[in-house]
């Protein structure tokens, strides 16, 4: 309690030195800090919003992915405002799972989702998230929050760390229920249904929306893009995510996902023609969802079947359009698969590209050969290093960065030529 | 504004030629440091700067402009700095009907059309004001970036023509500069950008490419910047000059070495 005291003022108080160096429109790349113009309060009012942390490059407000792994790659997280695209796996196994984690990790955070799909009903989605892991501390907090937000906290008289009582305690908006920046979740569980209960959502299931008979304004987007389009805007109108809307002060974040964007089931053709008509459907789609979430409290994931579009220009474009590009490649069905090199791992990870926000430099990784696994409960991203010793009575390291263990050649001590080597070197 | 470019290009916020059409162009990395370098540039030469600004939010040119040294909300106040952000524009031009004609207003219609609207958006901010004192050295045009109006529909010709268009009034009639930015798509065959690319490097006078390393990421040099000058109206005797440098990325500047001389590697 106290850590989460002392934590949220500092987090605070760069937020305020942020808010007073750059000038009064908010953008999602400020912080709002303190007001005091608060409504029935004494003091500065401590708020931060639940799940979000500044970056330490520039104190731009970053939200986790659901993977600690992946946020670390990215250089802390994802920016709010920002777009992380996910290149999807060729059959299309793992890039739900980066979805579901995203989501899930909105759902822990008390964040607003907006689920978009033209395959799956957003309902059967949100069922499907993984449960998190919780350590003891935190699962005592999630409970009392569900269940007893509206108790007055017992006034526990602290002995140890008496000094910590005085302290202003953090304000929490709403039912939040976890405060830690990145969950762990374990994916051979499903998320409780309280909480999917308890969590702000919206679906946009495009078959439900493409029969009603809205008028559509001519924009050479197909129908289906121009429709999510009005729905993601009037959502960031209604609920206040862009600060425009006087009735309503919004002080969360809005998670939208949309899933495998570009596929023939929204209508566009990129993935079954090389010219075909609506060729600039998807691309314009991108650059006003860029704009839309450039001046509003919120972050999308986005799959897209990227291995399925004829176009190489498209994805060219495409890649520069939206801010973060992870790609999967998955190892089923390559050659790859039997390669003992990549035998402990289901596929390949690659971080294409890194947004500079803000700023000249970005934050990119050293690391580039990273491979992922999904064991039975965790996703794990981990780099595959082979360092190659040339002494020949030395023995074979493998680095693992998330393990950091040497493992010694097993058959024979002295130094082997191994074929797998031959082929990379 | 990097001062260690400068030196490169030999030119100053005060002796810079005018006239002149700069390209910029980047494959496989990220060329943006070059736009903010000719912002702050031109903004401390006391230009009038038009700047059209279709990729990125103002606060973030505005925040790296700090780093830089100029402030662009002061800019903008005091009427030296017109800005047109493309993605607050494109929200509300789709959204909301538009009564008067809007520069980027080709976003609602289904056919490409052409860029005529915001030629005259650039006409109308960059024309010299009949206030008696000379207030602003020369005009600037600069656009980050072409490549994106490819992508919005617009075909390489009308944004060719386009160019042609402000460069005879920027560059010719009110003796301004002008700086684009365009990517190059490389093997991904995009063949709408090779024509507005090739197209463009033949009309420039000084074309900046920022190019990632032949051989992949490194920490300690982030890429390669080749500088080609072109005199397209003298064509003869003078060869087209080209240096190659190569750059590494800090927070506030950039420095730049010979090729293989990082101080890393030395």
């Amino acid at each position: 309690m106290a850590a989460v005291a002392t934590c949220g003022s500092v987090a605070a108080s760069t937020g305020s030195a942020v808010a007073t160096a750059s000038k009064s429109n908010v953008t999602s790349f400020q912080r709002r800090g303190p007001r005091a113009s608060g409504t029935n309060d004494s003091g500065p009012r401590l708020v931060s919003i639940a799940g979000t942390r500044p970056s330490v490059r520039n104190g731009q407000l970053l939200v986790s992915t659901g993977l600690p792994a992946l946020d670390q790659l990215l250089g802390g997280g994802l920016a709010v405002g920002t777009v992380l695209l996910i290149e999807e796996d060729k059959y299309n196994i793992y890039s739900p799972l980066l979805f579901k984690y995203f989501l899930a990790e909105g759902t822990v955070s008390g964040h607003t989702l907006l689920v978009a799909s033209a395959k799956e009903d957003p309902a059967n989605i949100l069922q499907e998230l993984p449960a998190p892991l919780l350590d003891d501390k935190c699962k005592k907090e999630f409970d009392e929050d569900v269940y007893d937000h509206k108790t007055p906290e017992s006034n526990i008289k602290m002995r140890i760390a008496w000094r910590y009582q005085l302290l202003p305690k953090m304000e929490q908006i709403g039912p939040v229920s976890s405060s830690r920046f990145g969950h762990y979740y374990d994916a051979s569980k499903r998320m409780p249904q309280e909480l999917i209960e308890a969590s702000n959502w919206h679906g946009f299931f495009l078959p439900e929306k493409i029969s009603s008979t809205v008028k559509v304004e001519p924009c050479s987007l197909t129908p289906g893009y121009t429709k999510l389009l009005q729905f993601i805007q009037n959502i960031i109108y209604e609920e206040g995510f862009d600060g425009s809307n006087p009735q309503k002060k919004q002080r969360n974040i809005l998670r939208i996902g949309i899933q495998n964007l570009g596929s023939p089931l929204w209508g566009d053709d990129i993935c079954c023609a090389e010219n075909g008509g609506n060729s600039h459907s998807l691309t314009k789609f991108l650059y006003v969802l860029r704009g839309l979430l450039r001046t509003s409290l919120s972050a999308c994931i986005i799959t897209m079947p990227t291995h399925l579009i004829q176009n190489k220009a498209i994805i060219a474009r495409v890649t520069t359009l939206s801010d973060i590009v992870v790609g999967l490649e998955s190892f089923i069905g390559s050659e790859r698969e039997t390669n003992p090199l990549y035998k402990d791992y289901h596929g390949l990870i690659h971080i294409r590209q890194i947004p500079r926000l803000n700023n000249l430099i970005c934050d990119e990784s050293d690391v580039k050969d990273l491979a992922f696994k999904l064991k039975r409960k965790l996703f794990t991203i981990e780099c595959i290093t082979k360092l190659r010793s040339y002494d020949l009575r030395s023995q074979r390291y493998f680095l693992s960065r998330h393990l950091q263990r040497k493992f010694s050649v097993k058959k024979n001590p002295y130094f082997k030529e191994p074929h797998t080597l031959k082929k990379i070197y | 504004m990097f001062v260690e470019l400068n030196n490169l290009l030999n030119t100053t916020p005060d002796t810079a030629e005018q006239g002149k059409l700069t390209l910029l162009c980047d494959a496989k990395t990220d060329g943006s440091f070059l736009v903010h370098h000719f912002l702050s540039f031109y903004l401390k030469a006391n230009c009038k700067v038009c700047f059209v600004a279709l990729i990125q939010s103002f606060s973030h040119y505005s925040i790296v402009g700090q780093k830089l040294g100029v402030s662009l909300t002061m800019a903008r106040e005091r009427g030296q700095l017109v800005f047109l952000e493309g993605l607050k524009s494109a929200v509300d031009i789709v959204f909301q009907a538009q009564k008067e004609p809007h520069p980027l207003q080709f976003l609602r219609e289904a056919n490409a059309g052409n860029l005529k609207p915001l030629f005259e958006f650039v006409r109308e901010a960059l024309k010299p004001v009949d206030s008696g004192e000379a207030q602003w050295t020369y005009p600037v045009l600069l656009v980050d970036d072409l490549s994106v109006l490819l992508s919005l529909g617009m075909g390489a010709v009308a944004v060719l023509d386009f160019i042609h268009y402000c460069r005879a009034t920027v560059c010719w009639e009110l003796k301004g500069n002008m700086v684009v930015l365009v990517h190059d798509s490389g093997d991904a065959e995009d063949e709408e950008n090779d024509i507005l690319l090739n197209g463009l490097s033949h009309q420039s006078h000084l074309i900046l490419r920022a190019e990632g390393l032949a051989t992949g990421f490194c920490r300690d040099v982030h890429g390669q910047l080749r500088i080609l000058w072109r005199r397209p109206s003298q064509p003869t005797v003078h060869r087209d000059q080209s240096f190659t440098y190569q750059y590494k990325i800090q927070d506030k500047s950039v420095s730049f070495f010979a090729k293989g001389m990082s101080p890393a590697v030395l």
